[in-house]
């Protein structure tokens, strides 16, 4: 088979599996939670849509959410139009509320927030919302499933992991799908129907759990809720082919749509696999007392194909890049990159409220505002008796005030190659988690790239988490060629996004200035040298905070040379210890914050 | 409705640190910190619907202690023979989202507009008073949110001054807090607060996650059925813990036992007296639960990892986690003893 042929077989597969599971995912919408669809917004993600949309009609609405949706039209809030104009409190309903099964369909999802996503998870696990806002209590029913958009491009740009960890189903869509005949809609909801009484009287499956659990050990998922979910998804599609258990392809679609996206390593080879059988505990002693029938053997044959089912749905390159395991992801701005600073008086610690008008985006702060036109409603409302309810004139007022506090984030940028290579890393990895230690009570995080031999990496993306990066700088790797120019623009992008997302960073550079790697990977040192000062100057241009941190034995006249050319301050440490970098990067990130 | 807390598969030392502190709530809160989907949310939720209710006074928005008049709020105070009544301990939940209005109470909008009336509309801190306060995702609260909670917890007193009011009343709450460090550490001042802490995993062993599941699966389909069916185990653990309460004033405390608690965190050079007054603490609360009448070496044994392993000073170069250490602690010195 050609290689393009092979890749629209595989396109196709997974075409089908996606409309399978839409119709899964009709069939139990609150059971599966819903599913992540990682696709561009392209006519096919449409046609799923609408594909899903058609099979939940006309019971369950599909139900969008914007990026920006916030907590209160999350989880609702006041309505001050109409508690001004009744007098009374009146709370508008979030779009999480919902008496009956509705699916919530995230764009963009990718660019959520950790936080932006508690109320959809919370509602995800208990079917219930609540309401502590605005001096309004409110606890509130909340079936919902979910669809998260993710138009994710790189393995970084996820959906947060803890709202992913709750859909079930994970699609990836393929770019173009070539027009078939499906099933008439009417064959399908007749089905679902059918499937529907099915899934309410189905039979026990006792072994269908323990097999998912062995399948889940050999692809090496340790999350209980994938299981669960893997074991539902099972059930639905058995449900759907009027079978009263699940069977193998059943078993294998799960573990398609379940398994294989969160796998974080491959099965073992059959025969292995099989040695290994006796090793796993039993759960009980009187079922492991059976001796190993030809039922049984037939099960390990039925076992491998499912496997190979899991094995070949694992996208190719989620193993080299562990995207299987939690990892840091490019955390999203709350909002879009536009206007930073006019953001800065909306968020943050609210300090008070003060008198002024709503106007230029300042936030009306209404119960000030109603606070301070209480008194005068009775004089008002004789002056005006044809008045509303209340009478609020533009003295009343309020608006919110705001402490303004920007994140700040450290960037390491090492220069990981030559015979200091493991000395200059391990003195890094030290300050990274002294600056973790230390800035994590001011919420600040640190990133950490290395560059060489031919090109520059993230090791340790943005994070505060202690438990992250230790396990990122676990081993490092180091020795090779000095690509500097590609080090400082790695750094340089690094910074540029952060700066999008309302970040303040500034970076610590590591090197000893010897760039000889040029800017497209070739040994030329001159060709390097004038690269590196190239970046150099796109370094200065960004005014980044920057202190270039000189730890070759005898301080170089070339890096200090870059770093005047950067515009940033040259430190020379021959000995350079994880606390003097430590110091050197707060005093660095204390004058990015001025 | 909530799964039952006896059904709960394995989670042994979280469920022993909420038990602990429902028997004393002395201990401080307790905080459930690991991996996702190990049921951390539905352990506290299923404690809640676990504690045997409280007398308190009805009318009291605060649910003010009929007994104790010293803790009771100003309006408790001035009423001459209030009626009290049992009502259920409250288990409050703070979501993320909440504003701090909400949470330390502000003015009652209603009244403000009809009656032109400033007055107090209690907030979460009051809902909480004398029971449990829940965040889940902690580690992701705001951080003016976490201050708030921090200051209320130190003084078990709410004192709100905002809208024109002037308001204090107690506000004294078990904190419990669960998060996943994935997402962020905790800031020291917070971690210190809680007196328990819980390190979750999830379960490696094939047999416990197939129950997991199993009772998971049946409790979704047949949730009434599923309760019924635990509701004696349930039961039983309530009784233990009023029993448990009960016995806690008489458990003794020998002077070799105190000397243990300092010797370990002497051992372990765990920053400030907190931590040892907390092993103290939580260890006789134990000793009441397991219904022993001394407080001794198997009580701290028990409750040492939960009480101590945030306490531990940080070295970044100490790769070993903070239960290990505690764990070699353990063994040094019960093995010194021995000798």
């Amino acid at each position: 088979m050609s290689a393009a042929a092979h890749r629209e077989a595989e396109g196709q597969q997974r075409w089908d599996d996606a409309c399978r599971a839409a119709a899964v995912l009709a069939l139990d919408p609150l059971g599966c939670g819903g599913a992540s669809v990682r696709s561009g917004p392209g006519a096919v993600r449409r046609r799923w849509l609408s594909l899903l949309e058609t099979l939940l009609a006309p019971e369950v609405p599909l139900r969008p959410v914007p990026l920006h949706a916030s907590q209160a039209s999350l989880v609702g809030g006041l309505d001050i139009s109409r508690t001004l104009a009744s007098g009374t409190r009146v709370v508008e309903r979030g779009l999480l509320a919902s008496e009956h099964t509705q699916v919530l369909v995230l764009s963009m999802a990718e660019r959520w927030s950790d936080a932006a996503v508690i109320p959809i998870t919370r509602a995800l696990d208990t079917h219930e919302g609540l309401l502590e806002r605005d001096g309004s209590s409110l606890r509130f029913r909340a079936c919902i499933g979910v669809i998260a958009l993710d138009e994710g491009l790189e393995d970084d740009e996820r959906p947060p992991a803890a709202l992913l960890e709750r859909l079930g189903i994970q699609l990836r869509l393929p770019e173009s799908v070539a027009p078939s005949e499906a099933e008439s809609i009417d064959t399908v909801r007749a089905k679902l129907l059918a499937a529907r009484s099915r899934l309410r009287r189905r039979a026990q499956d006792p072994d269908l759990i323990e097999r998912l659990a062995r399948l889940a050990e050999a692809l090496g998922i340790r999350s209980i809720r994938a299981l669960l979910s893997a074991a539902r998804v099972a059930r639905c599609s058995a449900a759907l082919d009027a079978r009263l258990t699940p069977d193998q392809s059943d078993v294998s679609f799960a573990a398609r749509l379940v398994f294989a996206p969160r796998a974080t390593r491959l099965p073992q080879e059959s025969g292995a696999a099989e040695d290994q059988e006796p090793e796993s505990p039993a759960p009980d002693e009187s079922r492991d007392a059976q001796p190993p029938s030809a039922d049984s053997r037939e099960q390990g044959a039925l076992e491998e194909s499912v496997v190979a089912a899991a094995r070949a749905a694992i996208p190719a390159n989620l193993l080299d890049s562990g995207a299987g395991v939690p990892r840091p992801r490019r955390r999203p701005s709350t909002t879009s990159g536009a206007g930073a600073a006019q953001r800065a008086s909306q968020r943050g610690r609210q300090i008070g409220s003060v008198a002024g008008s709503p106007a230029q985006g300042a936030r009306l702060d209404l119960l000030a505002t109603l606070t301070a036109a209480a008194p005068w409603q009775r004089i008002r409302k004789r002056d005006l008796p044809a008045a509303g309810v209340v009478c609020i004139s533009r003295r009343d007022f309020r608006v919110r005030r705001f402490e303004q506090k920007s994140p700040c984030t450290t960037i390491f940028a090492v220069d990981a190659s030559g015979s200091q290579a493991l000395h200059r890393l391990a003195e890094a990895k030290g300050a990274v988690e002294l600056l973790l230690r230390e800035c994590y009570v001011r919420r600040d995080r640190v990133a950490l790239l290395a560059f060489r031999g031919t090109g520059a990496q993230v090791l340790l993306a943005p994070t505060r988490s202690l438990v992250r990066a230790r396990r990122c700088l676990a081993s490092l790797p180091g020795g090779g060629g000095t690509p500097l120019a590609q080090g400082i623009e790695m750094a340089a992008q690094l910074a540029e996004s952060l700066r999008r997302g309302g970040d303040t960073p500034s970076l610590v550079l590591l090197t000893d200035g010897r760039a000889n790697i040029t800017r497209q990977g070739k040994p030329d040192r001159a060709q390097a040298r004038a690269d590196t000062h190239a970046a150099a100057g796109r370094l200065r241009r960004l005014a980044l905070a920057t202190v270039v941190v000189d730890t070759s034995l005898r301080p170089s006249a070339e890096a200090e040379a870059m770093a005047q050319l950067a515009g940033a301050r040259y430190v020379p440490l021959p000995h350079a210890s994880a606390e003097a970098i430590a110091q050197v990067a707060g005093a660095v990130a204390a004058g990015a914050r001025r | 409705m909530a799964f039952p807390f006896s059904a709960i598969v394995g989670q042994d030392e979280s469920r022993r640190a909420l038990l602990v502190s429902a028997v004393d709530p002395g201990v401080g809160g307790v905080l459930l910190f690991g991996d996702r989907g190990t049921g951390k949310s539905t352990a506290v939720r299923a404690l809640a619907q676990l504690l045997p209710p409280m007398p308190a006074i009805l009318a009291c928005r605060y649910q003010c202690d009929p007994e104790r008049t010293d803790l009771q709020c100003e309006d408790c105070r001035r009423r001459p023979h209030p009626k009290a009544g049992l009502v259920p301990v409250p288990v409050v939940d703070l979501p993320l989202g909440a504003t701090e209005d909400r949470v330390v109470g502000a003015i009652d909008l209603e009244r403000a507009l009809l009656e032109g009336k400033k007055v107090f509309e209690p907030g979460l801190l009051a809902r909480a008073n004398r029971g449990f306060l829940y965040v889940d995702e902690v580690n992701l609260l705001e951080d003016h949110l976490v201050d708030l909670l921090l200051d209320v917890a130190a003084s078990g007193e709410n004192i709100v001054e905002r809208d024109g009011l002037s308001v204090r009343h107690p506000a004294r709450f078990i904190l419990v807090g669960s998060g996943n460090p994935e997402e962020g550490e905790l800031r020291p001042q917070l971690l210190d607060r809680f007196g328990l802490s819980v390190e979750i995993r999830t379960p490696e062993e094939l047999a416990v996650r197939v129950e997991v599941v199993r009772r998971r699966d049946e409790f979704d389909r047949h949730p009434e059925a599923f309760r019924q069916k635990w509701a004696k185990q349930d039961a039983r653990v309530r009784t233990q813990l009023v029993a448990a309460r009960k016995r806690l004033p008489t458990v003794g405390t020998p002077e070799s036992t105190l000397r243990c608690v300092s010797e370990l965190c002497m051992r372990l050079g765990t920053d400030g007296l907190r931590g040892e007054l907390t092993l103290v603490r939580a260890a006789r609360a134990y000793c009441a639960w397991q219904g022993d009448a001394t407080c001794g070496p198997e009580h701290i044994r028990a409750m040492a990892a939960p009480a101590l392993r945030h306490r531990l000073r940080r070295d970044p170069l100490d790769e070993s986690a903070s239960t290990t250490r505690i764990e070699r602690a353990l063994q040094e010195h019960f093995a010194a003893a021995a000798a």
